[in-house]
């Protein structure tokens, strides 16, 4: 198979994002729980959770360098591969990446150092402060990096100017309110929790089966559990498909998940299993619960969910109209100065300016797009569609997980109630063996939600095929290999330090407490 | 939002302009000295401790201060996104590089002394070396490439096409010149954070190493500005700008002419300070080197990396990323910002945030006060680097 230049940017567009998205889900939730657990240990002055929240913290550090460092090339790779995509789309897209570098990795980097070299500067407080700075920032940061993301997926709050040929904000209150981007900020935000607490869980379960550190280990998995609990419901009850109904490729997005392709009588049967054949545009031995998706997407009896054929025919009336938009384009360019235009260009653009960028769809098929046959247009709408079932699987399996977490994090939260978090081996074992569970389930989000995005790189305005830098594939396979070795040497190294460390386990306190603290005194969490 | 009306469209971008300035000489001046210590790691410092010694004395502050190249990446995308589209991909591979490389440098401070093997110590040293050497030179030779105007086209529809910016045709005599240039300034400037941060036989070498890296920008900076006068051609705006227009480069004319890189201080003899302060901070860093004030010597060459910086910026001004094969599609502070709203939207938070930032970040520095001793490392088990 020959690989273009788009195909090869996207590759490494995804290469780098699934890598980094390795470290930012740990990142997000351990460093709330060291900051909980430093808390705790401010609050009570018991030794044992300062020792917790360092031995935490060392492993929070090895994953968090990662992270820095492989957020740097995220941020880099938009004006490296993708510089048309940066020229449209720079005026809304730059303005949350510049907010999220000055209102949360400034605060997030530059405490970090002060968690790490300043327990003996600071007083308990003092340091304190620098661990929720740290959280609080991380957490920032994933606020703002999904504003522009929500608004790749649902483009509010900005138009297209032809004398720039460009989108240019209107409105950055609508930006930062997107229903999209807030929806996927909490999912986003809750499923790092949970990866945490599925790793604090898993690690201390380790050492209790092996009789290890002990103390700290029941403690931290009595945190683990009961914010792995709470986090594992959010991100299952408030998962982004809330924001799946406010776009035409959001509903498209949920149809392909669904593989749902005709729209059926309201409310629509949730596909339990099947085979979805992109070819043959049907799900072979489709396994049905009815009304369930229905409830499920639309929180209504009434609502129709539209299928995949109804949307591509949506699509292809939106390209006819965009054809209109990028006819009257052209003609406002070739006028020169703006008194020239003649009003009923002006007004074509007006009313089909929204369009635009499906007309752009037909340049894969047409070089000028107003030369497009009807079958090159139908062609076209049927480029809507996502690859049905990589998004019907991706989205079933992270769902599996999602119900598994809460389960898991369930029992434990009962057991540790119980004092009786010790007395099961067996489910110690599955807890060890679930830590690599929420990174999956986090990656396989990112393909429902990126990857489902396609072929637009931003909806309805943008295909991601007109976004490319003009590199020549050679170069763009250069650096995809040139990636792929440092990233694969580096987590090889990550994860033989962190395994190095877990099996060293938590260091002796160097002030032990005059007291030995009985079991049943922990604290209540 | 008509808030935004209150500064008019051309005051923005001058004032974003000098914002790109206070960032880009923000990233240099902080973790500028991060990347000269990393470069002189592994000729200051001999044996472990001393290794550890240097690696410490950035290791609680490396992450904050580059933020400031995150930072000033994100605000070009935002403020500037034509030149954010441009100079990226344009030296797709000299970014490469430097990303290469600045992985490299996280991942050596926190893992290098995970293990006790001198190999994997030695190794990650190296590694550091590379990470500061690679952003620091190749930052120098693509800025030496700007003066000189990159080879890029913008069509119709503003997208971009680059005609040759390999990495070969980067490596021209005045483009490494200011690659070395770049390096001198950097292992001056982190000489001096040595110097601060150490004590014994490492701020003994350091002093040395930043004495002749001081004498080395001043000779690099005069020759440079010579050769940009004598040797290299300027660009002027030969149409009228129109007051506020769009942010669209094809709607001027450009001409090369020998020597206008120099005519903004003909008509504005005051942008002189620039070259003056990169002088003056360099002669004061190795007067004050050699006179052991330590923190002065610091603060004298941050002076000078401000001063080389700015002389760069306006010099060129009112161009930020001139081409050197279709002059017209050069990008000036008139035609290559974002929309009016977007810059005032930026500056109010700019103006919110980086007060604050200011603010914490001193905090911090005060917390970390004092110089690095090896019993302290000692003492601190796996937390020190």
């Amino acid at each position: 198979m020959e690989l273009d230049v788009v195909d090869l940017s996207r590759l490494q567009f995804a290469m780098t994002a699934l890598y980094h998205f390795l470290f930012v889900p740990l990142t997000l939730g351990l460093s709330v729980l060291l900051a909980v657990m430093e808390t705790v240990y401010v609050m009570t002055g018991r030794r044992i959770w300062r020792q917790m929240t360092k031995f935490w913290g060392t492993l929070f550090g090895i994953n968090f360098v990662l992270g820095v460092s492989t957020g740097l090339v995220m941020e880099f790779q938009f004006g490296m591969n993708w510089s048309y995509y940066s020229h449209y789309v720079g005026d809304i897209f730059g303005a949350p990446l510049a907010i999220e570098g000055l209102m949360a990795f400034f605060l997030e980097a530059t405490f970090v150092g002060l968690f790490f070299f300043g327990w003996d500067k600071l007083s308990k407080v003092g340091h304190l402060i620098a661990t929720w700075a740290v959280a609080l920032g991380s957490n920032f940061s994933a606020l703002w990096i999904l504003i522009a993301n929500g608004w790749m997926q649902n483009p509010i709050g900005s138009a297209f100017n032809p004398q720039t040929m460009r989108m240019e904000i209107t409105d950055f209150f609508a930006v930062v309110t997107n229903p999209v981007a807030q929806a996927k900020f909490v999912h986003t935000v809750s499923a790092g929790y949970v990866t945490a607490a599925i790793f604090v869980l898993g690690v201390s379960a380790w050492y209790l089966l092996k009789g290890r550190h002990v103390e700290i280990a029941k403690r931290s998995m009595t945190v683990a559990a009961s914010f792995g609990l709470a986090a594992s419901l959010s991100v299952v009850v408030l998962g982004d498909e809330s924001g799946y109904l406010t776009t035409e490729h959001q509903k498209m997005k949920l149809a392909a998940i669904e593989a749902m392709w005709e729209t059926e009588p309201a409310p629509a049967a949730f596909t339990v299993f099947g085979l979805p054949s992109q070819q043959d545009r049907e799900t072979h031995y489709a396994v049905q619960i009815p009304w369930a998706l229905g409830l499920i997407a639309t929180r209504s009896l009434d609502t129709v969910v539209p299928g995949i054929t109804e949307l591509v025919a949506q699509a292809e009336k939106r390209i006819e109209s965009g054809l209109i938009a990028f006819d009257a384009l052209q003609k406002i360019r070739a006028a020169g100065s703006s008194t020239n235009i003649p009003a009923e260009v002006k007004q074509a653009f007006e009313d089909h300016g929204a369009d635009l960028g499906y007309a752009l769809l037909l340049k894969r098929h047409a070089d000028d797009p107003r030369n497009a046959t009807p079958e090159q247009i139908a062609a076209a709408a049927w480029d809507t569609v996502p690859h049905v079932p990589t998004l019907f699987w991706s989205f079933r399996i992270m769902v599996g997980l999602g119900m598994f977490f809460i389960a898991l994090t369930a029992t434990f939260f009962y057991l540790s109630a119980r004092r009786t978090l010790d007395r099961y081996r067996p489910l110690l074992w599955v807890a060890v063996l679930a830590i690599p569970l929420p990174w999956i389930a986090a990656e396989l989000g990112w393909i429902v939600a990126e990857f489902g995005r396609q072929p637009w790189i931003i909806e309805g305005v943008l295909p991601t095929a007109a976004a490319v830098s003009s590199l020549g594939a050679g170069t763009v396979l250069m650096t995809i290999i040139g990636f792929a070795a440092l990233y694969t040497v580096l987590i090889v190294i990550e994860m033989a330090l962190m395994l190095r460390a877990i099996r060293k386990g938590p260091e002796p306190d160097d002030a032990p407490e005059a007291t030995l603290i009985p079991e049943n005194l922990v604290a209540a969490e | 939002m008509i808030l935004h009306t209150l500064i008019d469209y051309d005051t923005l971008r001058v004032i974003w302009w000098l914002l790109l300035g206070v960032l880009l000489i923000g990233f240099a001046v902080m973790d500028g000295f991060d990347l000269g210590t990393d470069m002189l790691l592994p000729f200051v410092a001999r044996c472990d401790i001393e290794r550890r010694v240097v690696i410490n004395s950035i290791g609680p502050v490396w992450e904050g201060n580059q933020v400031w190249l995150i930072l000033g990446g994100g605000a070009i995308f935002a403020a500037w996104p034509p030149l954010y589209a441009v100079s990226f991909s344009g030296f797709y591979l000299a970014m490469f590089a430097i990303l290469f490389a600045l992985i490299l440098r996280p991942v050596g401070f926190k893992y290098r002394s995970k293990r006790d093997s001198r190999l994997w110590r030695a190794s990650w040293d190296w590694a550091l070396f590379i990470g500061g050497l690679v952003p620091a030179l190749v930052m120098g030779v693509a800025v030496g490439n700007v003066l000189q105007g990159v080879p890029f086209h913008l069509n119709n529809d503003l997208r971009i096409f680059y005609d040759g910016t390999t990495l070969i045709e980067l490596l021209n005599p005045f483009g490494l010149l200011c690659g070395l240039l770049s390096v001198a300034m950097l292992v001056m400037h982190g000489a001096g954070w040595l110097v601060l941060k150490t004590s014994g036989e490492v701020a003994e070498r350091s002093r040395t190493a930043g004495s002749v890296a001081a004498m080395l920008t001043i000779a690099l900076f005069a020759l440079g500005g010579l050769w940009l006068g004598a040797g290299i051609d300027g660009y002027a705006i030969t149409s009228p700008i129109l007051e506020g227009g769009p942010s669209n480069p094809l709607a001027k004319t450009v001409a090369l002419a020998p020597g206008a890189w120099l005519a903004n201080y003909d008509a504005h003899p005051w942008m002189l300070a620039g070259p003056a302060l990169g002088f003056v901070g360099a002669l004061g860093s190795l007067a004050l080197l050699r006179a052991r004030v330590e923190l002065g010597a610091l603060l004298m060459s941050a002076l000078s990396v401000f001063g080389i910086i700015a002389t760069v910026g306006l010099s060129m001004f009112p161009f930020i990323l001139p081409s050197s094969v279709d002059p017209r599609s050069s990008l000036t502070v008139w035609d290559a910002s974002s929309s009016h709203l977007t810059l005032f939207i930026m500056l109010v938070a700019t103006a919110i945030f980086l007060p604050i930032i200011a603010a914490y970040t001193t905090w911090v520095y005060r917390v970390l006060w004092g110089k690095v001793e090896p019993r302290e490392i000692e003492r601190d088990g796996s937390h020190a680097y």
